[in-house]
């Protein structure tokens, strides 16, 4: 295990990086996705509750691996060509905005209640009491459980292995089949998985304990 | 147009529900395995046995926060090495378990939590022990609570089995793979088709996960 | 297979119960295979031409398939039978160390690096590495692939060859063939590179796709079994020196190259 990390250390951190990189800019993306769409699932126009339901169902329902194979292979035969990073970051961010939404949806309909009436009769239009009084509330419940969502995204960004995203996982796979050493080289990577995810892991159940 | 017709010949059509099969196959065993491991888990670590749950805790964290993918290839690479040398399906299956059972008993163990804090104590009062509180009083209902989750969990796990193509599994993604790889002209149809089945399969699950939920409460 | 995993819950206590304790270096490959009169082996079932799986049968098919099932008649007599197990670039030698298949039979090159773990037997496949191109690419040879994307296969030392001969290409990495083809057809990169019997095969499938600048290195394949399991290699040696003296290995050659255009397949023809 020391011999391969020590021997692929750059390799191994180079991998660490673009899957850090993958998942914070994942993790930005599909907040503001996630809220866009979180917003449509509860505003009173029906066209738009139902493009926001449906958005939310496909992503939550089709594997990440298909979304982030359909980006890389077959996008670019038919539309735009989308390099493996790209792609991998890109089903990402789809596949974790939904996930977004739905906590987002949850967190306006747990604060909406009378607030949306009250705001709304001291004046307020609906979009400013969406924007100044619900959405606030909304993003409190949350901001916690995000640090969650980044942890899945590091898990999740393995994906960028079947689609040569230069991540962790693809790093691994190159190095188990130059060394041979399978097991090591799947080893080291769960230890550098594991030093990246545990910590926030740890430290988000800290704060659970703390607000709840 | 044509390419669409002769993807979706009797053949790959046949060939693509096998798959649907194998996944279906590891998905059901993967989930009632985990399910009940899982929550042994989860009390196990609520419980505070001595050295037990916290080892068994630091276990899960650590499975918990590894990629699923990891998981697979110890699986099928790494078992040989302690005498078990899983065909594929079977590894799937052990990986998916492990992985799962571990994110479960997170569940389990903070949804007991969540109801435990009041009726544990007015159980025992009443002169229940700890056992008999937990099974009679606390486990109900939390997983009344846990349900939703639990099912939005097991639709992870679906989804997730297509992760094992990596081993060539034969369950969908790998076929439909197989199947573009025949034809290039292919791939636009199998996509739409493992979306559309994935689809299937997941949001029925979902559906009848809010349907339980909404029953229950 | 189907039928077997039913019983998996079963087997798996068998095999924890079994399987522990036994160092397969210690047992003999080729009289385990004898008493079971099966040889399970690795093959392909993403390489069309050698082992590709078949929708109508979910069977792998191929020139190394069938070269297994002959060499497993010649070793096994005529009763003996051949299982197959289907392997990756980079599943296989893990799945060869660990025993879960006897022997790797699937476009695998005999190199000095995966001597030092694996054994082989003599080459009974020449094949050379090439380029896949599409057939209005500017590619003429290795020497223009400096500054452009060249797509290999995890595991296959065609990553490792490319490197060397083109160390200013940009070298990307999928799963398996299938893949490899497809992000080509993508334009994911600018060529394809493995040997050129695997090129052939994906350029029958795919026209407008064509093999370029004939071979940059030799590849000699051949047929892997663990270290120390030489009772086994000089058994598959005999049975494929059989195979050329009695005409079986070039209609093999000719059942699956005959037709592959731009394939010289009579230069493979061995006496």
């Amino acid at each position: 295990m020391i011999n391969i990390f020590s021997k692929f250390s750059s390799q191994l951190f180079v991998g660490l990086g673009w899957t850090i990189l993958s998942s914070v800019i994942a993790l930005f993306f599909s907040l503001i996705i996630g809220t866009i769409f979180a917003i449509m699932e509860v505003v009173p126009s029906k066209v738009m509750r139902v493009i926001g339901h449906a958005y939310v169902e496909i992503m939550r329902n089709i594997p990440l691996l298909v979304i982030t194979m359909f980006f890389y292979l077959v996008i670019p035969m038919y539309v735009v060509k989308i390099n493996g990073f790209t792609a991998g970051t890109i089903g990402l961010t789809l596949y974790t905005s939904a996930f977004i939404a739905e906590t987002i949806r949850s967190g306006i309909q747990s604060v909406s209640g009378g607030q949306m009436e009250g705001a709304r009769s001291t004046g307020m239009t609906y979009w400013q009491a969406m924007r100044y009084i619900i959405l606030p509330q909304a993003f409190k419940i949350v901001i916690p459980p995000l640090g969650n969502q980044f942890v899945n995204l590091v898990k999740n960004s393995s994906v960028l292995a079947f689609v040569a995203g230069f991540d962790l996982m693809y790093q691994a796979n190159s190095i188990a089949s130059t060394t041979f050493d399978t097991i090591n080289s799947y080893l080291v990577v769960g230890v550098l998985y594991l030093i990246v995810t545990l910590p926030i892991s740890y430290y988000m159940r800290h704060l659970e304990k703390k607000l709840g | 147009m044509q390419n669409w017709v002769n993807a979706f010949s009797w053949l790959n059509v046949r060939f693509l529900l096998m798959g649907l099969w194998v996944t279906i196959y590891i998905s059901v065993i993967s989930v009632i395995l985990s399910f009940i491991i899982g929550s042994i888990l989860g009390i196990i670590r609520y419980s505070k046995i001595k050295y037990v749950s916290a080892i068994v805790g630091f276990v899960i964290d650590i499975i918990r926060n590894i990629p699923l993918l990891l998981i697979i290839f110890f699986t099928y690479f790494g078992l040989p090495n302690f005498g078990l040398r899983p065909e594929t399906i079977p590894a799937a299956i052990i990986a998916m378990t492990v992985f799962e059972s571990c994110m479960i008993a997170e569940i389990v163990r903070s949804g007991i939590q969540s109801v435990s804090i009041g009726q544990m104590e007015g159980a025992r009062s009443t002169g229940m022990s700890f056992v008999q509180a937990l099974w009679h009083v606390v486990l109900p209902q939390a997983y009344k609570n846990m349900i939703p989750t639990i099912i939005s969990q097991f639709v992870s796990l679906i989804k997730d089995t297509s992760l094992a193509t990596i081993i060539v599994v034969p369950e969908m993604m790998q076929h439909a793979q197989v199947i573009y790889g025949q034809n290039a002209n292919y791939i636009l149809p199998m996509f739409a088709a493992l979306a559309v089945l994935y689809f299937a399969v997941c949001f029925t699950l979902s559906i009848v996960g809010s349907m339980i939920g909404k029953h229950l409460s | 297979m189907k039928k077997k995993f039913w019983l998996f819950p079963l087997l798996a206590c068998i095999l924890m119960l079994t399987g522990c304790g036994k160092s397969l270096s210690d047992q003999s490959v080729l009289n385990n295979a004898k008493q079971a009169n099966t040889i399970v082996w690795g093959v392909k079932g993403d390489v069309k031409l050698f082992g590709l799986i078949d929708v109508k049968d979910g069977q792998q098919k191929g020139f190394d398939v069938d070269m297994a099932k002959h060499i497993t008649k010649h070793i096994l007599g005529p009763q003996g039978k051949a299982e197959f197990v289907t392997t990756t670039s980079q599943s296989r030698i893990p799945l060869l160390k660990n025993g879960n298949v006897d022997a790797v039979i699937a476009t695998m090159s005999i190199t000095p690096e995966r001597k030092k773990i694996i054994s082989f037997s003599k080459s009974y496949f020449d094949a050379g590495q090439s380029l896949l191109v599409p057939k209005d690419s500017s590619i003429k040879s290795t020497k223009d692939l400096n500054g452009k994307t060249v797509i290999g296969v995890v595991g296959a030392n065609s990553v490792e060859n490319i490197k060397k001969v083109a160390p200013r290409a940009k070298v990307i990495e999928l799963q398996d063939y299938a893949q490899a083809m497809n992000a080509l057809k993508s334009h994911q990169g600018d060529a394809l590179t493995t040997d050129n019997g695997i090129l052939f095969g994906l350029a029958v499938q795919n026209p407008g796709y064509e093999v370029r600048g004939g071979t940059f290195t030799v590849e000699p394949y051949g047929v892997a079994v663990n270290k120390g399991q030489t009772s086994f290699t000089e058994a598959v040696d005999k049975a494929v020196l059989e195979m050329q003296h009695d005409g079986e290995y070039n209609r093999l050659i000719k059942k699956w190259f005959g037709d592959v255009p731009g394939f010289k397949y009579k230069e493979l023809y061995r006496r």
